[in-house]
């Protein structure tokens, strides 16, 4: 039987996309304010202000393991809510399709977007549907925005950050951007899959433990290493990184090794960086360490008087190196 | 990471390794050199020479294949993609490289360039495009030049070229200690080409000129091993070819892969960037695939009048070891990796760029 497909009419915002509102994205999705269908969902208003976020998701390939584009639209977004201390209240999507993409495709993805959405308990209260002709887009891009409630211990930014500081990152370094890599290079990632996931629990965690981290970062597009560099470039000084104390899989280094990356560059979808205080790294890293999703937590390095890079690295043998950030994310469309 | 590769970058065993090294003091100083480009990364990412002892240093030689390729084989790389109808496919690295005008400015004007990342991607492109004629712009020592010969003899499309600018590494060592001024006096041998060549080539070598030579691998320890086995010869005063990366390079190489080379490629003399014409150097195609030769079948031919590098610019000393790249003025500022002066900035492989990828903090 020849596979349903979208087609332009899908975006034209007649008959055929109220049905593929009602066919597809109201059963996964639906929620009393998205079911409203109104031009715009209305929020109830909340203490501490708001923050909001957004997020385009092209990743190539859209179907990976550990994910797909459906449930990256969501932990992308919630994840940077989350780092700027605001607990998440409700996510718009918008996507773009290109003409001919398997309607299956389109359902399995909106099913993993509601399934990431209730991990978060975040509801997708608003949307869109574009289709572009055939060519003219790589099957489906997906742009989410989010809003936030923002707590008062939200971290206030690089700008507080401190010298003797010390930096975390939540655990292994690099998952996501491995797999991509891999099956952008026809190689068979095995066992190795994304670490996209979300990020509340690790924040809410250092937050319960009486941890204030000067600085906290989802270390997506760039990885770990561009998110310190730039934390490094707005503070005015730099980040000193212990090679040897970096969290990072058997897997994900031998396939750095052989198609040249280096894992500190490569982008995770379910980590945190922060940066705390001396007397707050040990209290960070137990309440990280108690958690599933934080099992790999490490202490990696600590901020240092500016050095001549925003990072410097130490590496296993005791040789210090200037490490800076790279010019452009080594894998295009890694989310 | 297995077993093996993390025992190969065991700290506790790589510091033991340098004490070794450090032990085998002529009591006076040595200068070594590799001859290739990953060596070049692999000691620069490890700090290795933050290991070795005073005495001892390891200058990097010709190893990078963009680096040595010189700007009039990039002029009419350029000249050919800009050829309508022409599509021209190389690796990332050589786009970048700046002749008269460099690929990637080439491409901003309307030439079709394409990067890849071997040449059986060249192929695949000249089969998607039987409208266009496909250049492959291939540089590379023998462990490139092996593939573009195979894919030679699998029968490409008619639309498929190939525009020659491999090197072999055994002749330039020879021009390398036949050039006037101070020469090195031992070589650690890139473990990539040999696990291709064999050792045959260096013996060779060795009976015309003794000096001490290792072949060496990529980990911390295969580096610092195959150091030790050159400097043990220098100590005996009884030069050889050892092989310290056993693991991967049998005596004999890759005899398929050499056959490959040799049943498609004749050697030439070829112009290397910063050395000059080295003799039997550089591989043509044989009568039998001349037809397949860009450079042919448009009728052009390199201009040798085009200059290798920007004045100022110390590639050329930077590739014979004679030029320590962080002692060069531009080294930094202006000359940097996203903005580079000449080639050795340029390429992943270059020493410059290798250097400032992980300079000393």
């Amino acid at each position: 039987m020849e596979e349903e497909r979208i087609a332009l009419g899908h975006g034209g915002g007649g008959r055929m996309t109220s049905d593929l509102i009602r066919e597809v994205f109201l059963p996964a999705l639906g929620n009393p304010r998205l079911e409203a269908l109104g031009d715009a969902a209305r929020l109830d208003p909340v203490p501490g202000g708001l923050a909001m976020t957004t997020d385009a998701f092209v990743v190539t390939p859209q179907d990976f393991p550990g994910g797909d584009i459906g449930a990256l639209a969501v932990f992308g977004t919630v994840n940077d809510l989350a780092v700027s201390g605001a607990r998440p209240v409700a996510i718009s999507a918008a996507f773009i399709l290109e003409e001919g993409l398997v309607r299956g495709d389109l359902e399995r993805w909106v099913a993993s977007m509601a399934q990431a959405a209730r991990r978060c308990a975040v509801e997708v209260v608003t949307g869109d549907t574009k289709v572009v002709p055939r060519g003219q887009g790589d099957r489906a891009y997906v742009v989410t925005t989010g809003i936030g409630a923002v707590l008062p211990e939200a971290p206030p930014g690089p700008g507080s950050v401190r010298e003797g500081d010390e930096v975390l990152v939540s655990g292994m370094v690099g998952d996501h951007g491995a797999v991509i890599a891999a099956l952008r290079n026809g190689l068979d990632p095995g066992s190795l899959h994304s670490d996209c996931a979300p990020v509340w629990d690790l924040v809410e965690a250092l937050l319960a433990a009486g941890v204030r981290p000067r600085f906290l970062r989802d270390p997506t597009r760039g990885g770990l290493g561009t998110v310190l560099g730039e934390m490094g470039e707005a503070s005015g000084l730099s980040v000193e990184v212990r090679d040897g104390d970096l969290p990072v899989r058997p897997e994900v280094a031998g396939l750095c090794d052989l198609l040249g990356l280096d894992p500190i560059f490569l982008a995770c979808e379910g980590r945190v960086v922060a940066v705390v205080p001396p007397s707050g790294a040990e209290p960070a890293l137990r309440a990280w360490q108690a958690l599933p999703g934080g099992r790999d937590a490490a202490r990696i390095g600590r901020v240092v008087p500016r050095a001549p890079a925003p990072i410097v690295r130490v590496t296993p043998y005791g040789g210090r190196r200037l490490c800076d950030v790279p010019a452009a994310e080594p894998l295009p469309r890694i989310c | 990471m297995s077993g093996w590769v993390s025992g190969l970058r065991d700290p506790g065993r790589v510091r033991a390794m340098a004490e070794e090294v450090a032990a085998l003091d002529p009591g006076r100083p040595v200068r070594l050199m590799h001859v290739c480009g990953t060596h070049e990364n692999a000691l620069c990412a490890a700090g290795i020479r933050d290991l070795l002892p005073g005495w001892l240093s390891l200058v990097a030689g010709p190893g990078c294949p963009v680096c040595v390729c010189p700007a009039s084989e990039i002029d009419l790389a350029v000249r050919i993609a800009s050829i309508p109808g022409v599509t021209l496919a190389t690796f990332g690295d050589l786009v970048r490289v700046p002749a008269r005008i460099s690929l990637a400015q080439a491409r901003t004007r309307g030439a079709d360039v394409r990067v890849v990342y071997g040449v059986a991607d060249a192929v695949a492109l000249a089969r998607a495009m039987p409208g266009r004629k496909v250049v492959f712009f291939a540089v590379g020592f023998e462990t490139t030049a092996c593939t573009t010969a195979a894919a030679i003899q699998a029968s490409p499309p008619d639309n498929f070229l190939v525009l020659a600018s491999h090197r072999l590494v055994p002749p330039a060592l020879q021009a390398l200690l036949e050039l006037p001024g101070e020469t090195p006096e031992g070589f650690l041998l890139p473990g990539h080409v040999i696990t291709v060549t064999g050792l045959s080539a260096y013996r060779d070598l060795l009976s015309r000129r003794p000096i001490p030579m290792a072949v060496g691998g990529f980990e911390p320890l295969d580096i610092l091993r195959a150091i030790r086995e050159i400097l043990v010869q220098i100590r005996r005063g009884h030069p050889d070819v050892v092989n310290a990366y056993s693991r991967a390079v049998r005596e004999e190489g890759n005899r398929a892969a050499r056959e490959a080379i040799k049943a498609v490629f004749e050697a030439v003399d070829a112009p290397w960037r910063g050395i000059g014409t080295i003799p039997g150097s550089g591989l043509r195609l044989r009568p039998p695939f001349r037809h397949l030769d860009a450079a042919e079948a448009f009728g052009l031919a390199p201009d040798p009048s085009v200059e290798d590098a920007p004045t100022g610019c110390r590639c050329g000393e930077v590739l014979l070891g004679r030029q320590d790249p962080e002692e060069c003025p531009f080294f930094g500022s202006p000359c940097v990796p996203d903005d580079p002066m000449g080639p050795c900035m340029v390429a992943q492989e270059g020493t410059c760029a290798a250097r400032y990828r992980h300079r000393r903090a």
